[in-house]
């Protein structure tokens, strides 16, 4: 027990034993089956702290096989260090094939994007969520919030959204906006920004939320209608920039603000990375064709 | 060469990894700390780790706290980390703390009880002066011997029982199966027995905060230790397949029984209620913090004005978990860059937005004044259509 040289048949098949990640799936189920809607499940301490990913990580952990080919992603990006602490644990723990390609992967676990490439039937997206109650900022008893969502009370959301309007001039919220799932449960995205949102809505791919501190578990069924907040006159909007990806030249992916200098200046380039260097290698190939 | 942004989180991960490593084993001409010594000399720091990681093995807990270079929170962690890999094979039988192997035992509400006090190893009574004479090694004192009482020595509150002076505890009867927040979720409204097994697993230092709290006027208190009790208990199991009970081993225990005042209301009459605490290892102030917070959450039950923190248990409960907590916290050290554009965008937009309306106010651009009246009738219109 206290040998410290450590092998990998010291732990179960993706870390969680069999009970516990039988019980999850069985939230897995409930929650695929009424979208959008938070079902509450025994989260375990994992050897991640709380908030750094731990919902997803058990999510993933039930869900995965050994045939699975995972890919991690933490701000679109495969090589940020969170990306690369949780993708090393699977490694560890489950030894299965991981990859950085968004169309190899079978599962993708994420935090804060949805790769460019659109997502195809029969992969699964696993999204970490540090608060999956939408209307906390409302009213933070989670006893009231339940209430409110039996009873889709979501007036006061409205009322919020109404506000930012009449203060701001548009909708404050550039992050985890809200949406409405399935026309009946209203529903944190976890914190995408608003530029992904679209891409939850009718996705042929299954998507699973977990908050590991929190203790819920919901998921977004593949094909599924999920709607952003909007007003008539003040429609759902993404972010635009009117610049391209300085590496790949897309004008069509979210970009990230890299300040490069003590002058200030600054390059413009695609947050996800597979999605980039795959556009810059066929640049390469295109440009070496064409000679 | 264009530009790449920062790259090669593999190689920083292995690096801080080993950087730590090495740090944590200080300088090598220092003989490296042995288990052994952690849970002999540190055994209150194992006590903790042991309580708040909510396993108790004091080799592991030694182990944690080596590992986690003396940072408890994270020693309680990790334990916590490793207990989630274990199978669990039995519930035990309800400890019977009336049948302590007593280490400690006193009572603040009579001079003199049955079975006698006795202070045990404490620091209540010792002046907090630094003891220079410990800097050096080579101490080896040694522990005055006293009979030990073998007799079953019974609570002290018991005996405000017998008179009907105190709140009777409800016993727990074998069909209802006390809520395991290891194997669900907390819900609320709680009852007390998830209340309590949260309250075990707490950190210290916030339900001291709370205990505190409540005493200065945050949700009247009014508290007495009833009793404080640390020693050996059996944990005695039950497996079905043998039908009998098998003793499987001794822990040490501390648990408080606060005594508070109730002036009684409309269905209860004037007594004095209860709050309790119990945790592994010889923690008593944490024990005595749990039980000043388990009787002010018992507010709502005994039809009391909620007028504290610590009679809220939403707030107490859920922000209670020093795992959860820190976790939080601390995952604000991982890259939000990609919110962080949004919210720039947004910012910069709405900064915009926010010039150009000063602008046309200051030209005195009745025109643009006046669009903007017509469009907020129409967000009041739209947002009625959308409400209802």
């Amino acid at each position: 027990m206290l040998n410290s040289e450590s092998n990998n048949n010291e732990f179960n098949f993706a870390y969680l034993d069999e009970q516990t990640k039988r019980s999850i799936r069985r939230t897995l189920l409930k929650a695929v089956a009424i979208p959008g809607h938070q079902i509450p499940f025994s989260s375990r301490e994992m050897p991640m702290s709380y908030g750094w990913g731990t919902g997803g990580i058990q999510v993933t952990a039930s869900v995965i096989g050994k045939k699975d080919v995972l890919k991690v992603i933490d701000q679109g990006a495969d090589d940020t260090t969170n990306a690369v602490n949780i993708r090393r644990f699977f490694e560890k723990v489950c030894q299965i094939k991981t990859t950085t390609k968004t169309t190899e992967a079978t599962i993708i676990q994420t935090r804060h994007r949805i790769p460019e490439k659109p997502l195809q039937e029969g992969q699964i997206m696993v999204f970490q969520v540090p608060m999956p109650e939408p209307l906390y900022f409302l009213e933070p008893s989670r006893a009231e919030t339940k209430k409110m969502h039996a009873l889709e009370e979501y007036a006061p959301m409205y009322v919020k959204l109404y506000e930012d309007i009449t203060k701001h001039g548009s909708i404050a919220i550039s992050y985890d906006y809200p949406v409405m799932v399935h026309d009946r449960y209203l529903m944190k995205p976890s914190p995408i920004p608003r530029f992904d949102n679209p891409k939850i809505n009718n996705s042929p791919a299954l998507q699973l939320f977990g908050a590991g501190r929190e203790k819920r578990i919901y998921a977004v069924p593949p094909y599924t209608k999920v709607k952003n907040l909007e007003f008539e006159d003040y429609p759902f909007e993404i972010e635009k920039w009117d610049k391209a990806c300085d590496f790949c030249g897309s004008t069509e992916s979210y970009l990230d603000e890299i300040v490069i200098n003590n002058e200030g200046d600054r390059l413009w380039i695609c947050s996800d990375t597979d999605y980039c260097e795959e556009r810059q290698r066929q640049g390469t190939e295109n440009r070496e064709q064409s000679k | 060469m264009p530009y790449v942004a920062v790259k090669g989180g593999q190689e920083a991960i292995e690096n801080a990894e080993k950087l730590l490593k090495a740090l944590r084993r200080g300088d090598r001409h220092v003989p490296e700390l042995s288990l052994e010594q952690i849970k002999q000399q540190l055994a209150l720091a194992v006590d903790r780790v042991m309580c708040e990681g909510s396993l108790y093995d004091p080799d592991l807990a030694a182990l944690a706290i080596k590992q986690s270079w003396g940072d408890l929170v994270e020693a309680i962690f990790l334990l916590r980390a490793y207990r989630t890999t274990l199978t669990r094979f039995y519930d035990s039988q309800p400890l019977d703390t009336s049948k302590m192997n007593l280490g400690r035992r006193i009572s603040s509400i009579f001079k003199d009880v049955p079975g006698g006090q006795s202070l045990g190893a404490t620091y209540d009574y010792i002046h907090r002066l630094l003891d220079f004479k410990l800097a050096a090694e080579g101490n080896e004192p040694v522990a005055p011997e006293a009979e030990a009482n073998k007799d079953s020595i019974p609570r002290v509150i018991d005996t405000l029982g017998q008179e009907g002076l105190i709140q009777p505890e409800e016993d727990l009867n074998s069909s209802s199966t006390p809520v395991d927040l290891t194997r669900q979720p907390l819900s609320f409204p709680t009852e007390r027995d998830g209340r309590l097994q949260n309250l075990a697993r707490s950190d210290e230092g916030f339900l001291l905060g709370l205990a505190y709290s409540s005493q200065r006027g945050y949700g009247k208190n009014h508290p007495f230790a009833g009793e404080i009790r640390m020693g050996e208990v059996e944990v005695i199991i039950c497996p079905e397949e043998l039908g009998f009970e098998v003793a499987i081993a001794d822990i040490t225990v501390t648990e408080v029984q606060m005594v508070n005042q109730f002036k009684g209301s409309k269905e209860v009459p004037p007594q004095f209620t209860r709050g309790y605490g119990l945790t592994f290892g010889y923690n008593e102030r944490k024990a005595m913090s749990m039980a000043l917070v388990d009787r002010a959450l018992r507010a709502k039950e005994l039809g009391e004005e909620i007028q504290g923190i610590a009679q809220d248990e939403e707030f107490v409960l859920s922000h209670s978990d020093n795992v959860q907590a820190q976790g939080f916290v601390q995952h604000l050290k991982l890259p939000h860059y990609i919110d962080f554009q949004a919210e720039l965008n947004l910012v910069r937009k709405m900064r915009k937005e926010h010039d150009d309306n000063l602008f046309s106010e200051l030209n005195g651009d009745e025109s643009t004044k006046k669009d903007n009246e017509t469009n907020l009738e129409k967000k009041s219109r739209s947002m009625e259509s959308q409400t209802s």
